[in-house]
């Protein structure tokens, strides 16, 4: 389980923040996540339930919020750009397989909400 | 009434794990051990060439195992048969180890007395090409019958790879497996990785693959 893995990387970070701003309590934390970062979101958010109530004062009663960034993918031989999720490695424009991912791996906290 | 506020964070989810694993590396230079992630899908063959190797340098530098992999007892009896001492890890159903559960490990251990330590990752090409264990080199196994696209399927994987070992080699005749094609996807996401073909079942490929971990440890373990 991924998700779990990454529950308690995102507890430890907060709980850093937090302290940095002496805040006592978290009401939310909104993740940034690509298309492409292989966690699914559902899973997550069971993940998060446990783990705050089992691990973190501060965090017991936060919710998750997650802004999903949907994947790009840039085209090096026709300079087009397409969507990851749709058409894979292979450009839909040129057929070309020299690509890369442009934007959709994101895999951070991007803000929470405390006092 | 309760006044929260915003506060921005924008810090990526594993740094802390990088900072840690950057850490650990700086721990285990000081000791004097090497310690070799190893990672692959289940049944890839990461037992069968441990083995192997063990027999080829134990008598050479102290070696141990360090197991997350499901199978982990037959594993463990395997390569203390072979002459290592090994410990098994446990992962509590997570589908990778990050730096502390390594550090953990080798704390458990006593990972100071050996030259090398092998961590065999938890088999799958996903998550632990995610997570940085703090291992000073990442070393892959592909085997034949998995496909020459397996690059293409998961790039991370081979992206953060400093070694790719192609293994089951004596099984090329029966598959449909382009070896040329499979070097180029692999060079396409990591042009700086090495890849050397063996067999672990027969030992092909195994006097270059021993020479590279001789190299890679010495040089760790003296500067
Ligand atoms: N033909 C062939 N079979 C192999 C080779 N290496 C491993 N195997 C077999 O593949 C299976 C899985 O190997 P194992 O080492 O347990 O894989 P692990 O799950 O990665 O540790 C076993 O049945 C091995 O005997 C090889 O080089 N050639
Ligand atoms: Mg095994
Ligand atoms: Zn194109």
């Amino acid at each position: 389980m991924h998700e779990l893995g990454v529950v308690f990387h995102v507890i430890k970070i907060v709980e850093e923040v937090a302290a940095e701003n002496q805040l006592t309590e978290v009401e939310s934390v909104t993740l940034e996540l690509g298309e492409v970062s292989g966690v699914i979101e559902s899973y997550l958010q069971n993940c998060w339930k446990w783990a705050v109530r089992k691990r973190s004062e501060i965090l017991k009663d936060a919710s998750l919020k997650i802004e999903m960034i949907p994947a790009v993918t840039y085209c090096e031989d026709c300079r087009k750009i397409y969507g990851t999720m749709e058409h894979g490695k292979i450009c839909p424009h040129c057929g070309s397989d020299n690509t890369y991912l442009q934007r959709g791996n994101e895999f951070q906290i991007k803000e929470i909400s405390a006092c | 009434m309760k006044e929260f506020k915003v506060i921005e964070v924008k810090r990526s989810i594993l740094e802390d794990n990088d900072a840690d694993a950057e850490k650990l590396r700086q721990e285990l230079k000081e000791e004097g051990t090497f310690l070799l992630n190893l990672m692959s899908s289940p049944g890839a063959g990461k037992t069968t060439m441990l083995k192997r190797t063990i027999s080829m340098l134990a008598d050479e530098m102290k070696i141990g195992v360090m197991e997350a992999d499901i199978d982990s007892d037959v594993d463990a009896q395997a390569i203390t048969e072979a002459g290592a001492r090994s410990i098994q890890l446990h992962t509590g159903g997570m589908c990778h180890l990050d730096a502390s559960m390594t550090r953990q490990g080798l704390l458990e251990f006593g990972a100071g007395d050996f030259d090398l330590v092998v961590l065999e990752n938890v088999g799958n090409l996903v998550c632990p090409a995610e997570f940085d264990t703090g291992a000073c080199r990442n070393v892959m196994i592909l085997s034949v019958p998995e496909g020459d696209d397996k690059p293409l399927k998961y790039p991370l994987m081979f992206s953060v790879c400093d070694l790719v070992l192609i293994n089951k080699i004596d099984v090329l005749p029966y598959f449909d497996f382009d070896m040329d094609k499979c070097r180029q996807y692999i060079y396409r996401r990591n042009p700086k990785a090495k890849i050397i073909p063996i067999s672990a079942k027969d030992g092909e490929g195994f006097m270059e693959w021993t020479q590279w971990l001789r190299e890679e440890v010495a040089a760790w373990t003296n500067s």
